[in-house]
């Protein structure tokens, strides 16, 4: 598996690391209350197919990258620097 | 039909033409008391329990695929009761104790051997965890010996015990752990279940789940509509899919675990063997392949296949331990979907909708769990009430932050257990 870091281009799996899925772009306020923060420490949608997961590239230029794949078929479909993402 | 030694003889003279299919193959009928989404072990063993224990037998267990060929034959057969925390502790040792008379009560041989499982340790700071570890054991009545590096050594010759960076410093030694057949323990499961009357229904996969006014009313499937009193999902690595179908978010990520085995070798790994800090685990099957797995791949995935950096790692942390098995050649390597939970143990719990049940978040802890799980499982789903040894896997602990069992203290990433 390759993962494309929108800094260094495509590169093997073995330099990032594995996040989750996207939800630390939205963070809830910390007022936000139970439900919210459940939601956002624990629940996850978990699709079989697209998803968008927050990678690291430790091995590489030290970006956080959000990373559209499918989770069924490996499949890379997208990446963007979680900075511009979120910004 | 029953097996028997007598049994065996007698086919064994006139041709083996006396058996007959160990379950029937039933149209699905239009309404069951109890539908089970999910022919898995721990769905199996709930039909089993239920039936047997509760007298519920208007029973139909919903399989998508085959029995079998689901997470229950991409396992690698560990059996033990080595767990630690409150929750965990008293339900693995029940669990373990059905393991033990399992043939007996099923009349079918699962190959359940107390081969023994020796979780290495490597340093003073993890002798003092494993002894710890092991007086938790012995005080939840199980069984567990700390072995020094001379007693590991009388035990397990064949490892690198001078390794640099992970020296072997001991293990601790859980005679009653051991391994079982992973395909017979479906199946002898779905045979138990099939004779006291249980429906099980094949290549029918659930699309939808009915809910009037708060209470389940049926399902949905490939087959038809099948309405029921009662519905208990416990579809493993697809269970954030089946709970949507409810309406319902899980706290469950899904990842692939892989595993592996080599060509048959001649006996020479007698017992279970863990060395943790490579999350290498390994056993010799009674056909004489070596299984053995790792780590998770960490990310998530329904492919049920993994890539090839957990291969290697795997590979190098084998030869790490043990040299010797440098020379085997692997056969096949296969990947389970894995439902990783923020604490890493598992939830058996009511789910807010009356009649829908939810048993799921196993990790890759499941298989030991088969009988224990479908067992609790059963009570709660026939009485409303947890199982005395299974009231800490409650759905709402994350949420509420009270009861969160966390045996490796990796905290909430759900891939980190």
């Amino acid at each position: 598996m390759r993962i494309s870091c929108p800094h260094c281009g495509e590169r093997d799996r073995r330099e990032f690391y594995y996040r989750g899925a996207a939800v630390d772009l939205e963070r809830p306020a910390p007022d936000a209350g139970e439900a919210a923060w459940d939601d956002f420490v624990y629940l996850r949608d978990n699709p079989a197919g697209v998803t968008r997961e927050l990678w690291y590239h430790e091995g590489g230029c030290g970006a956080w990258i959000v990373v559209t794949r499918d989770t069924v078929t490996h499949d890379m479909l997208g990446s963007e620097l979680a900075s511009e993402v979120s910004a | 039909m029953r097996f028997s030694g007598l049994r065996v003889f007698r086919e064994g003279l006139t041709g083996n033409k006396g058996w007959t299919p160990h379950w029937r193959d039933p149209e699905p009928k239009a309404e069951y008391d109890i539908v089970i989404i999910g022919g898995g072990g721990h769905g199996l063993s709930t039909a089993y329990y239920l039936a047997k224990e509760h007298g519920l037998t208007n029973v139909a267990v919903l399989e998508k695929g085959y029995i079998g060929g689901g997470n229950v034959g991409r396992n690698t057969t560990i059996v033990r009761a080595n767990y630690f925390l409150p929750g965990n502790s008293e339900f693995y040792s029940h669990s373990l104790r059905l393991w033990e008379g399992l043939e007996e009560d099923l009349n079918y041989n699962v190959m359940h051997s107390q081969r023994g499982i020796i979780n290495l340790f490597h340093s003073d700071g993890q002798r003092d965890a494993a002894a710890r570890r092991g007086n938790m054991m012995i005080s939840q009545g199980d069984d567990a010996i700390l072995l020094d590096r001379d007693g590991l050594r009388a035990m397990v010759p064949y490892l690198n015990f001078d390794d640099l960076r992970f020296p072997l410093y001991g293990g601790l030694y859980h005679p009653r752990g051991g391994t079982a057949r992973h395909d017979a323990v479906a199946w002898g499961y779905a045979r138990g279940a099939d004779q006291r009357g249980v429906d099980l229904i094949q290549n029918c996969e659930v699309t939808g789940i009915d809910i009037e006014n708060g209470a389940v009313r049926g399902v949905q499937t490939t087959r038809g509509p099948i309405r029921a009193k009662k519905v208990a999902m416990v579809a493993a690595g697809r269970s954030g899919q089946v709970a949507a179908m409810a309406g319902m978010r899980l706290p469950v990520e899904s990842h692939v675990l892989q595993a592996f085995v080599t060509e048959g070798l001649k006996p020479c790994i007698d017992q279970v063997i863990t060395f943790g800090m490579g999350h290498f685990y390994i056993s010799q099957s009674d056909k004489g392949g070596l299984v053995f797995g790792g780590d998770l791949d960490f990310y998530a995935s329904y492919a049920a296949r993994g890539n090839l950096p957990t291969v290697e790692n795997v590979m190098e942390a084998g030869m790490a331990l043990m040299p010797m098995i440098g020379k085997a050649r692997v056969l096949r390597s296969w990947g389970g979907i894995m439902d990783m939970t923020p604490d890493g143990s598992p939830i058996i719990d009511h789910t807010g909708i009356t009649g829908l049940y939810l048993n799921c978040g196993w990790n890759y802890g499941g298989f030991k769990a088969v009988p224990g799980s479908g067992n609790v499982f059963a009570h709660l789903i026939a009485t409303g009430d947890y199982h005395e040894n299974a009231t800490g896997f409650r759905l709402d602990r994350f949420r509420s932050g009270q009861g969160i069992i966390d045996e490796e203290g990796t905290g909430s990433q759900h891939n980190l257990h």
